[in-house]
């Protein structure tokens, strides 16, 4: 299957990530990791997209990290579409400390505007 | 980080439990804040495996025992607020509040048997009197915008909405003046 799995930096994109490769891993997936610009994340692009790297060669898999510019959302939608992906892979959103679950605006938008089908890790 | 927003000023004297009351269905309820009483947390998983999944919000109450256990060993714990409706020895409805960096994050569940018969408001009224009575000054909330009942008694005890934005609506509530106000 061809995956791509996008990540900004926060802590349900980066379970995201692990979970996306080790599933890769077994299952074969030709899998792209699109490295998008979350606002709201605090960890730098750079950081994450080294993070994304090792998390491939520790996996010991063949996949392709990329920086995707501008709004995240319609980004990972139009390329997602536009390459013939199979699957968008997500995080599954943030637990508060109640333990409600809220997912993010990128979440959000792809999830309402993707042909594409989505998977969101919990 | 945290950039939300609260009222100015903080909201009405709320009374603090216990609270007798007899709801619309007549029955006699009781709200009592939470104080580790034995059989309590066990009342409480029995009201929580036979809640209703579809009133579930954001994932909570949990389904399942095992979890439900989990998620309350973590709620009931001693930094957080929690006071529950009776009826008699069965648990009716649950209120909680979880403390988050500089406020308090609520949560409100009544049980199917007992929902709409008033319970909710003096649950939630219960809860803020506890509250204030520890003297918790920010509280806030996320809730389903579809949910107009539960928006709706939110905002008629004076919470705001505070963040809009997102798939749920946010609200935010100020308990008690905070001790830095000048």
């Amino acid at each position: 299957m061809k995956v791509l799995c996008g990540i900004g930096g926060s802590d349900d994109s980066l379970r995201a990530l692990e979970r996306t490769v080790d599933r890769a891993a077994v299952a074969g997936d030709e899998l792209t990791v699109a490295v998008v610009e979350n606002p709201n994340s605090e960890v730098a692009v750079e950081e994450v997209t080294k993070r994304a790297e090792e998390a491939i060669a520790d996996a010991g898999i063949d996949a392709e990290v990329r920086h995707l510019e501008g709004d995240p959302g319609s980004r990972l939608v139009d390329v997602a579409e536009r390459e013939g992906f199979d699957e968008i892979v997500l995080g599954g959103g943030q637990t508060s400390p109640m333990g409600k679950i809220t997912i993010g605006p990128i979440a959000e938008f792809v999830l309402l505007n993707s042909m594409t089908s989505v998977t969101l890790v919990r | 980080m945290n950039d939300r927003r609260y009222p100015e000023t903080a909201a009405e004297r709320f009374e603090p439990p216990p609270i007798a009351f007899t709801d619309r269905e007549d029955r006699e309820v009781e709200i009592r804040a939470y104080d580790g009483a034995e059989g309590t947390e066990e009342a409480l998983v029995a009201m929580y495996t036979a809640f209703d999944p579809s009133d579930r919000a954001q994932g909570i109450p949990p389904g399942g025992e095992t979890r439900i256990r989990t998620w309350l060993e973590a709620i009931l714990t001693d930094d957080c607020l929690n006071v529950v409706a009776w009826c008699d020895d069965e648990v009716a409805g649950h209120a909680t509040l979880v403390p988050d960096d500089d406020a308090y994050e609520l949560a409100i569940f009544v049980h199917q048997t007992y929902q709409e018969a008033g319970i909710g408001t003096r649950l939630i009224r219960g809860l803020l009197g506890h509250g204030q009575a520890e003297g918790v000054e920010k509280v806030w909330l996320t809730v389903e915008r579809w949910n107009r009942a539960a928006v709706s008694l939110y905002e008629k005890i004076g919470f705001e909405t505070s963040n809009a934005e997102s798939f749920e609506l946010e609200m935010a509530l100020r308990l008690n003046e905070s001790a830095d106000e000048e």
